[in-house]
């Protein structure tokens, strides 16, 4: 139980304040969750594999095996003091209405996501002329879970859209380092880290 | 007092009996009325630890009873749940002291409509107060006191079992730890009811009913209620489990006889269902049963809200369905779940893919087997190093 969570899960975990009331939708095994407990978090979680379900009721994780699409409606407003959504944005049917359902759920949504505009992504559809397999996107086009990519500079259009404020940023580098960064610098330019960073993380709030 | 349970029809296996405690404090009931004395006929697996924290009950279904995990004593056959509850299994019974009861209107030792009546010296009959699923686990209640124990390790229960687990959480959240209501609903919907009222109609039309009063005449209504359980069965398997097993296959013939005697094999098992239904068990009972299933609705004693039902519970729920189920479906299962979240209690639920329909529970279903032994022990062990709620 003690190996190392995730670059982009110890990013969130960093986000989430000891004693918070949490919400981890697409929890998978359980690991954030079980991490978090460590920081007498009270976790709650969602997950649509029963399988894994199943995994963190016997860690006594309390977790509702369900889909992040149809599910989210029923949570009411601002129960959780955070609504965490970490790698999963990109494989919901609506990802904006999942998006304001987490910013109305939770006081602070913490989100990590992969960055399709991510240099190797880039160069291997332009040189490659297929479409990327990268190590976090190991997937062919014809199964791929993952139906709503985006870059990170698309992302924070989108939270911008929806209202939010980014309260903090960070960079996932090739490396499992994470830095922290400025949305604009993300929007803004063609180089940083919308080209050079793998994936984000992000924590935003809308009072 | 604790005593040997009075059956109704003979017992085959008289060692296997259990035990009946009688109170003579009245219970009151939703209905108004109040019964007393009143008996609660129950088994127990396993010991009582000495903190008394290990105690689970296990709450029984429509027609089942307290031979959870033994042989019944009057059908010889084994308990109804021996793959969930015995040593080494999920509900292990060498760790957890198992506790199982009859529910007060029913038939196999409990105060029910075929005792007879101490006012009068004749059986109840429809005389019998209309009972509620409240009010059965109001009577739980008391036996749970009578052994001893402040505070349930867990309830347990599938279909209406689980309704009375639900029914525990909402009167007695002080006193369980976790609760487990499988295959079940806050609520009974119209479907539901429509299919109880058929087969109490079936009951009711039988001449051998008797106004409710067939034990003064002599007489049994096996066909009306052979009638609502074969309506009744239908219900809890699913359309495909029914047609893998039995398909249109014919009974014991080459070709269609052209007579109303049963063609199909489905029809001969539906007729064994009923037949054998009848021997073990009594028809005022299935009447007053079903009824106290139409009758439950947890959120209507709080206002219709029913995260209201659970606010402040610190109790852990793990709620089971299975895809299959038509009679409770996993929808009617979740609106659970969504209550508990809304108030933020400890809510997990799992569904289960299954093709066999409501009776999954009853079945072997090693996902639910693993989730219940998971559930259980992380909240064992939760208690037994102080972190539980």
């Amino acid at each position: 139980m003690s190996t190392a969570l995730r670059p982009d899960l110890a990013a969130i975990a960093a986000m989430i304040r000891p004693g918070a009331r949490v919400l981890d939708v697409g929890c998978g095994d359980g690991a954030l969750l079980e991490h978090l407990k460590t920081k007498n978090v009270d976790g709650r979680g969602i997950e649509i594999s029963q399988a894994n379900v199943n995994a963190c009721v016997a860690r006594g994780l309390a977790v509702v095996q369900g889909d992040a699409d149809t599910d989210l409606v029923d949570y009411p407003a601002k129960v959780f003091d955070a609504v965490i959504l970490s790698q999963t944005i990109q494989a919901t049917e609506k990802p904006r209405a999942v998006l304001e359902h987490l910013l109305r759920i939770g006081q602070r949504t913490a989100i990590s996501l992969p960055n399709f505009g991510y240099w190797k992504v880039r160069a291997s559809l332009l040189m490659g002329g297929r479409m990327p397999r990268t190590r976090t996107l190991d997937y062919s086009w014809w199964e791929t879970p993952n139906i709503h990519l985006c870059t990170l500079a698309d992302f924070v259009d989108l939270t911008r859209e929806c209202g939010a404020t980014m309260v903090e940023a960070y960079a996932l580098n090739n490396n499992g380092t994470t830095a922290r960064i400025t949305p604009d610098r993300l929007t803004h330019g063609y180089l940083g880290p919308n080209l050079f960073a793998q994936g984000g993380v992000f924590l935003l709030k809308k009072s | 007092m604790t005593e040997a349970p009075r059956f109704l029809r003979p017992v085959t296996q008289p060692a296997n009996a259990g035990m009946a405690v009688t109170f003579e404090t009245p219970l009151p009931l939703d209905c108004g009325r109040s019964l007393a004395p009143f008996t609660v006929a129950y088994m127990t697996y396993g010991a009582l630890n000495a903190a008394r924290t290990n105690a689970v009950l296990i709450c029984h279904a429509l027609t089942m009873d307290q031979f959870v995990a033994s042989d019944n004593p009057m059908t010889g056959k084994p308990g109804w749940w021996t793959d969930m509850v015995g040593p080494g299994k999920p509900i292990d019974t060498d760790r957890f002291f198992v506790i199982c009861a009859n529910v007060i209107g029913g038939c196999m030792g409990s105060t029910g409509p075929a005792e007879i009546d101490p006012a009068t010296g004749k059986p109840f009959g429809t005389t019998f107060p209309l009972v509620t699923i409240r009010d059965m686990v109001r009577a739980q209640k008391k036996l749970v006191e009578h052994l001893g124990i402040e505070k349930l390790l867990a309830v347990i229960g599938g279909s209406m079992g689980g309704m009375q687990a639900l029914q525990w959480a909402a009167s007695y959240p002080d006193c369980v730890r976790a609760v487990v209501p499988i295959a079940c609903a806050a609520r009974h919907s119209a479907q539901n009811i429509a299919f109880h009222e058929v087969g109490r109609q079936a009951i009711m039309a039988d001449p051998d009913w008797k106004g409710g009063e067939y034990q003064l005449h002599g007489t049994k209504p096996s066909k009306g209620l052979a009638v609502a359980r074969m309506a009744a069965h239908i219900t809890y398997v699913s359309e495909m489990a029914l047609q893998r097993k039995f398909g249109r296959a014919l009974q014991n013939r080459e070709a269609l006889s052209f007579q109303f005697a049963p063609d199909f094999q489905i029809e001969s098992y539906l007729h064994h269902q009923g037949a054998s239904f009848v021997d073990r068990f009594d028809a005022n009972s299935y009447l007053y049963i079903t009824r106290a299933m139409d009758y439950f609705d947890l959120a209507e004693e709080h206002g219709g809200q029913l995260s209201d039902v659970f606010r402040l519970n610190s109790a852990r729920f793990c709620i089971i369905a299975f895809t299959s189920d038509w009679l409770f479906p996993p929808v009617e299962n979740k609106r659970i779940a969504h209550a508990l979240n809304a108030v933020a209690a400890q809510v997990s639920f799992v569904e289960i893919k299954s093709d066999k329909g409501h009776d999954a529970f009853l079945l072997d279903e090693p996902e639910m087997f693993a989730t219940v032994r998971g559930f259980l022990n992380h909240a064992a062990t939760d208690l037994s190093s102080g972190s539980g709620a």
